[in-house]
Order: structure tokens, then C-alpha cells, then sequence
């Protein structure tokens, strides 16, 4: 009864004593939290899920606007630049003033090695200047523009250098993060709706059905992965365009990930099921499908977040794995695991080491969504507590 | 029962059989039970744990978990009447358990009310919305708004102090009793014809019984609806019906009025059930319980089941043939050889 009086205490006196209200004291404001805000004081009370949480947004943000990050589309090719270094950014001019600004590239062929060697020609000066206009591209595909964030005027600049090519690999990356930290949620996407349906099919009901689904699943979970998205990816057809062989990709990545979800998800299906509440359900006269979705599913929501969040960077390191052997996306679509592709072999990774920045990439976000789900489940999953 | 025979027949329970098969062997739960329910009269259904009360109950709304449990014989006829007064009879036995009309059944026309408060309500939904759920299901057409006035039109019916607030409380806000309340609203939301009470009492204190039961009957008389009483307490039973039903391992053992089983019982069980509780008038004595325990619930027994702890057995008659339910005063249903 105590909590029930409180309810009513708490909006009595936000009736009679407005102030009084506003100046409750910490301990107060912890009983009064809902469910929602104590997961969120316990979530920002771990520091590195919130570290997590903010860099990633802000990769995300970076991928969706990647035309506008990147001073180069991704297939612009400057001639004579071929695998440069990343270009040196100087800060204090030579007369002293504060400026961003780098210095013109000379090359000249290594007899010996046959190696370009760049070096800088510093009698030319290129202030580094933002907003400037340079390519056209459609800002989020609604209208034209040609505003990047940065570029200079006279001379290309290369963050992260060139690949053989001669394309700037840091405009590259950021085309390449679209497809590969949008392939890990909708991927995960596909996989945790078939785990939920399934897996909910599968505990609910048991029987014949629950034995079918769990024999497949024991299946496919004996099958090792990555021969069998080769022999899947290997089968799609090459000539498809890119939007198709990246769903293909993703659903190939899927048909494996679903299975220890619905597992998750079966477990605890048949531990609600029995509860006294379910049965009165039944003996109100609901169906089937808003037993499972109204009072069973969201009985453990937080633990099917948290178990999301773990799942995502396996899907982004299957992708780029797959990617990195060429079977996963194609180019000329760009993700971090086709933009490793040009580090396969020890000559370019010894003569051009900037070619593996994407994997630094790709380690940074496996890592922050660790954290992430790290912090969630802390905050969110009453069972690991 | 000649004094139910005012009121229309609403459910007709005919020869119900339903067995649980389990490894061990197959549990008769409830063998040939019969009787009939009456537009708003109640029927109080007593016996000890494990006699099939329960079991009867979710036949009637096919809530009785399968597998293993299976209604295999019989039939439970519901009439359901519209406003003119017209009767469409039902076999509910032959009705699919998961179907729209079985799901119409439950929760429209029959309303149960389970024994434990604490866990029947989901704790992830407010009470207002898992009892507006009810309607929202049963009743196309209704807003969620109305759904919600009516709602808190229910909770102060049921004794809910304060329902425009407490209607958005969660369950663990709440006390058993208010718990309890919650759930009856949640039973009569959509004003059923029947309410079933599966022990609804037991889970809560004395005093909070006392006001419950009150609630129910009162509840009962202004809805008109009938009431079917499961529970292993005499006196509440006694207090709530009309007639009384007294099983024993799956049948019935005695069925009569409640006056007429108070004043006149005749099964050897419910003599010795009465024997068992105490009385406030006369000295205090010793109570006499029952000897001997309920036999193995997988024992198949040729004769009365009530043989083996029945201290007016007849060797040689009784554990040779089952005896009959036989009608031995007119209204008045024993299952005994001593009453051939």
C-alpha cells in the first residue's frame, strides 16, 4: 500500500505546494524515477557506454553526411597523385599567423625501387579554407549543392592519402561507412525480426512446431559460417546493381544471425508463458498474437536490446569480412571491407600503411558498440544482475 | 434444484470427461461430472485439493493446459441468449480453443476471476489498460476513450478508491486486495453472464475476504449474473450459493441446496467434511479429520473413490462397482450405495 500512497501524496502536494515540489531532495527524486529514468542515470553513471554512445552518433552523422564531410566524391581520380601519403596540414604560416594550410606535392620516381616518392614543395602555399564549393552532389539526396566542409583551392588534399588508384581514401571511407554501419542495423534488423517471430512461435506454442524450428536452428548453427556466405554470395549475380547486392549481402548475413535470438527469445517465452498473468489473458478472451506481443514480449525488452546491441558489430565485422575476401559488396560500392581489399597484400602495406586506416575505422566502431552494450546492459537487463 | 427451475438454463454440463496424459499415466481430473448452471444463480463447487474444482472450471472456458490435459468426453451446452431472449446453444467442448468464437466465450459471456492476485496481472501494463483491454477485444467499435470512462466506472464499482487516478497505477502499486478488486473489474468488464470464481479468496486475509465476498454477491445481484463458487472453505461456500456441488477425485459426490446439504448431508464425505470444521456453538472438542489421504491419482478404482477413508464402507458392494449418482430426496443428488 506504501507506493500506492505515495502516488497519491506525490500529486496532492504537487496540487497544494508547488515549490515544495521542485526542491525534493536526491533520494526523494530516486523513489519518484520511472523505469525509463533510472535506466538512463544508470547508463550515463558508466562512462565509457556514454563515450561510446557519443562517438558513434557522431559516425553515424559523419556517414549520412559524408558528401558534405568529404572534399571529394569517392571515384574522383587526380592524376599524378597515385598512392600519395596523406598530405602534412601546417597550422602556423611561415610569417607567423595561425592557419590551416598545406604545401604543394612533387613526385619523382624512385630509379631504384620504382616507387613514387612525394615530397613537399614548400616555396607554394595552399590555405585550407572551409565551406568551400567544389563537386556537385545531392545533400541527402533532396536537392543539388556543392558545399563541402573543407577543401583548398589549387591543389588536392589528401587526409588519409590516396589508394592506386589515385582516389582519396578519406573521402572513400566516409562513402564506405554508409554501407558498412548501415548494413550492422539492417542486418540486425532482419535477424532480430526472424528471432522474435520464430523464436516466439517456437516457445509459445511448443510441441511439433517448437521441435521443427529448434532442429533448424541446430542446423543452420552447425553449418560454419563463413564457407556458406561464400557459397551464398558466390551464387548472387554479378551484374546486379548495387542497392540489390547489398540487400542480398544483408540477408545472407542474417540467415545465420537470427538463430541465437529466437533461441533468447524461446527461453524466455516458455518461462512467461506459464505465469498466472498469461492465463488470465487467455481467460479474457485475447489471441494468440497480443498474448505474444502485448504481455509476453515486452516482458523482456531490455534484454532483447541489450542482446541487439551486441549483435550489431558481429554484423559489421561479417560484412567486412566478406567484403575483404570480395564477395560481399562490390565495387564500384565502397565499404571498409572492400577499401581493405587494397591492403591484401604485404607490399602495399608495407610501401602504403595509410591503406589500413579503414580497418582502425572498423575496430574503433566494434569496440564503441561494445562499450555501448556494455553500459545498456548494466543499466537496462534486470537478468544479468 | 426444483427452486432453480424458475430461472433459464445458461450452461449445461453433461457427463465432462477430462484427463491429463502424462508419462506416468493418465489422471482423470474430472470423470462424468454434470450439472447445470441458472441465469443468475450461484452454484458454490466445494471438494478437497486435486478433485477436478478447478479443472471443471477451465473445461468450461477451454483454458485447461493441453498438453498433456484434454477434455475427452461430454458435452458443456451454453445457451447464449440476445436481448430478445432467443438461445443459440453452444457446445463448447466442440468449439476450436484458440477460435474467435471460443474468444467471444471467454472474457464476454463467461468472466473468471483467478485465485492469485499477485501474479494474474501483467506487471509491465497499468490496471485501467489491461481491464479497457477486455472491451477494446470483445467489443468493436469502442474508442479507446469510452473504453476508459468505463473503465474507471468499473473500478469505483469494485471498491477502488479514487479510480480516475489509481486507474493508471501499475499492479505493484496496489495492494492483494485492491489487486483482487482490480481483477473482478477485469472479470465483469464486459458484463458476462456468468462469473467464475476460482478460489478468489484465498490468496487475501480475513478481513479482506470478508469485504470481497461481499463485493461479488453484490456485484452478482445488481448485474444479474450467475455465479459459479469454487473453493475449499465451507462456510464461504455456504455464504455465496444457492446450491452446493461436493466433489471428490473428479465426480461429484453430493449436489443439492445449499440449506438442504447444510441441514441434511448424506455422503459419508460430506458428513465427515462438516465433522472437520469447527463450530462456535456447542464445547470445544476435538475435530475429526478425514483418515487417510486422496489415493494415488493414477489409480483407476473399480468401486466408490471414496472407498478406501469412508468409515460406513460396505466391504464386497462398495469397491466392487461404482455407485450411481442417484436423486434421493427430490433436488437432492448423493453418490453412495448406502442411499440405493
Amino acid at each position: 500500500m506504501s507506493a500506492q500512497e505515495s502516488v497519491a501524496v506525490s500529486s496532492e502536494t504537487a496540487q497544494q505546494t508547488p515549490i515544495a515540489q521542485k526542491k525534493r531532495s536526491a533520494e526523494e527524486r530516486y523513489y519518484y524515477a520511472s523505469q525509463r529514468e533510472l535506466i538512463w542515470w544508470r547508463f550515463t553513471r558508466h562512462k565509457a557506454a556514454v563515450f561510446g554512445a557519443v562517438v558513434l552518433i557522431v559516425l553515424y552523422l559523419c556517414a549520412l553526411f559524408a558528401d558534405f564531410l568529404s572534399p571529394y566524391s569517392m571515384d574522383t581520380r587526380f592524376e599524378g597523385y597515385q598512392a600519395a601519403p596523406p598530405t602534412p596540414i601546417h597550422w602556423i604560416r611561415p610569417d607567423g599567423g595561425f592557419q590551416p594550410y598545406i604545401y604543394g606535392l612533387q613526385r619523382k620516381l624512385d630509379q631504384k625501387t620504382f616507387k613514387w616518392i612525394y615530397t613537399e614543395d614548400t616555396s607554394k602555399l595552399y590555405p585550407l579554407r572551409f565551406f568551400v564549393r567544389g563537386e556537385e552532389y545531392k545533400f541527402l539526396g533532396l536537392f543539388k549543392t556543392n558545399i563541402h566542409l573543407f577543401g583548398v583551392e589549387g591543389a588536392p588534399i589528401f587526409v588519409f592519402g590516396t589508394d592506386r588508384l589515385s582516389r582519396d581514401l578519406f573521402s572513400r571511407i566516409w562513402a564506405g561507412a554508409r554501407i558498412s554501419l548501415s548494413i550492422g542495423l539492417v542486418g540486425v534488423f532482419i535477424s532480430f525480426t526472424l528471432g522474435v517471430i520464430l523464436g516466439g512461435i517456437s516457445g509459445y506454442f511448443g510441441g511439433v512446431v517448437d521441435d521443427a524450428i529448434q532442429r533448424v536452428i541446430d542446423f543452420l548453427l552447425a553449418i560454419p559460417g563463413l564457407p556458406l556466405w561464400m557459397t551464398l554470395s558466390a551464387a548472387l549475380p554479378r551484374d546486379w546493381p548495387t542497392l540489390k547486392m547489398y540487400f542480398a549481402i544483408t540477408i545472407i548475413l542474417s540467415v545465420l544471425g537470427w538463430t541465437g535470438l529466437a533461441r533468447v527469445v524461446r527461453g524466455k517465452i516458455l518461462q512467461l508463458r506459464e505465469e498466472d498473468y498469461t492465463l488470465a489473458a487467455i481467460g479474457a478472451g485475447a489471441s494468440d498474437w497480443r498474448i505474444i506481443t502485448r504481455h509476453l514480449l515486452p516482458g523482456f525488452t531490455s534484454h532483447l536490446i541489450v542482446s541487439i546491441t551486441f549483435s550489431i558489430p558481429a554484423m559489421i565485422l561479417n560484412e567486412t569480412a566478406l567484403s575483404f575476401i570480395g564477395l560481399g559488396i562490390q565495387p564500384p560500392a565502397v565499404s571498409w571491407g572492400t577499401l581493405l581489399q587494397d591492403a591484401q597484400n604485404l607490399t602495399a602495406v608495407a610501401q602504403q600503411p595509410w591503406l589500413l586506416i579503414p580497418a582502425l575505422f572498423v575496430i574503433a566502431t566494434v569496440i564503441l558498440f561494445n562499450f555501448v552494450g556494455d553500459g545498456l546492459r548494466d543499466a537496462a537487463d534486470p537478468y544479468q544482475r | 434444484m426444483a427452486a432453480s427451475a424458475n430461472n433459464p438454463l445458461l450452461i449445461e454440463v453433461k457427463d465432462l470427461q477430462t484427463y491429463f496424459f502424462l508419462h506416468e499415466g493418465t489422471v482423470r481430473a474430472v470423470d462424468g461430472v454434470s450439472f447445470n448452471i441458472y441465469e443468475g444463480r450461484s452454484l458454490g463447487v466445494i471438494g478437497e485439493s486435486g478433485c477436478g474444482k478447478s479443472v471443471t472450471a477451465q473445461s468450461m472456458m477451454r483454458i485447461v493446459p493441453s498438453p498433456p490435459g484434454r477434455e475427452v468426453g461430454g458435452s458443456i451446452l451454453m445457451y447464449l441468449r440476445d436481448g430478445n431472449g432467443a438461445a443459440e446453444v453452444v457446445d463448447v467442448l466442440k468449439l476450436p480453443a484458440g477460435g474467435p468464437k471460443m474468444r467471444s466465450i471467454r472474457g464476454q459471456q463467461i468472466g473468471m476471476i483467478f485465485q492469485e492476485p499477485m501474479t494474474s496481472l501483467s506487471p509491465l501494463h497499468t490496471i485501467g489498460d489491461q481491464i479497457s483491454e477486455n472491451i477494446l477485444i470483445h467489443e468493436k467499435g469502442v474508442t479507446k476513450k469510452e473504453a476508459r470512462e468505463r473503465t474507471i466506472e468499473m473500478l469505483g464499482r469494485v471498491g477502488i478508491p479514487r479510480p480516475q487516478r489509481l486507474v493508471d497505477a501499475y499492479p505493484h502499486q496496489l495492494s492483494g486486495g485492491m489487486r483482487q478488486r482490480a481483477m473482478i473489474a477485469m472479470a465483469l468488464i464486459c458484463g458476462p453472464r456468468l462469473l467464475i470464481g476460482d478460489e478468489p479468496t484465498t490468496a487475501l486475509d480475513v478481513t479482506i475476504e470478508a469485504q470481497i465476498l461481499d463485493l461479488i454477491k453484490k456485484l452478482q445481484a445488481d448485474l444479474g449474473m450467475a455465479l459459479m463458487y469454487i473453493s475449499h472453505d465451507l462456510a464461504v461456500v455456504g455464504e455465496m450459493s444457492d446450491e452446493i456441488m461436493v466433489m471428490y477425485l473428479g465426480q461429484v459426490m453430493e449436489h443439492s441446496t445449499t440449506d438442504e446439504i447444510f441441514d441434511n448431508p448424506l455422503h459419508p464425505y460430506t458428513v465427515a467434511l462438516w465433522r472437520s470444521i469447527p463450530t462456535i456453538e456447542g464445547k470445544l472438542e476435538r475435530l475429526v479429520p478425514i483418515s487417510g489421504s486422496l489415493p494415488s491419482p493414477f489409480a483407476v478404482l473399480p468401486g466408490c473413490r471414496f472407498f478406501s477413508r469412508c468409515d460406513r464402507r460396505i466391504p464386497g458392494v462398495c469397491d466392487a462397482a461404482p455407485p450411481p449418482l442417484k436423486e434421493v430426496v427430490p433436488g437432492h443428488l448423493v453418490r453412495c450405495f448406502l442411499y440405493q
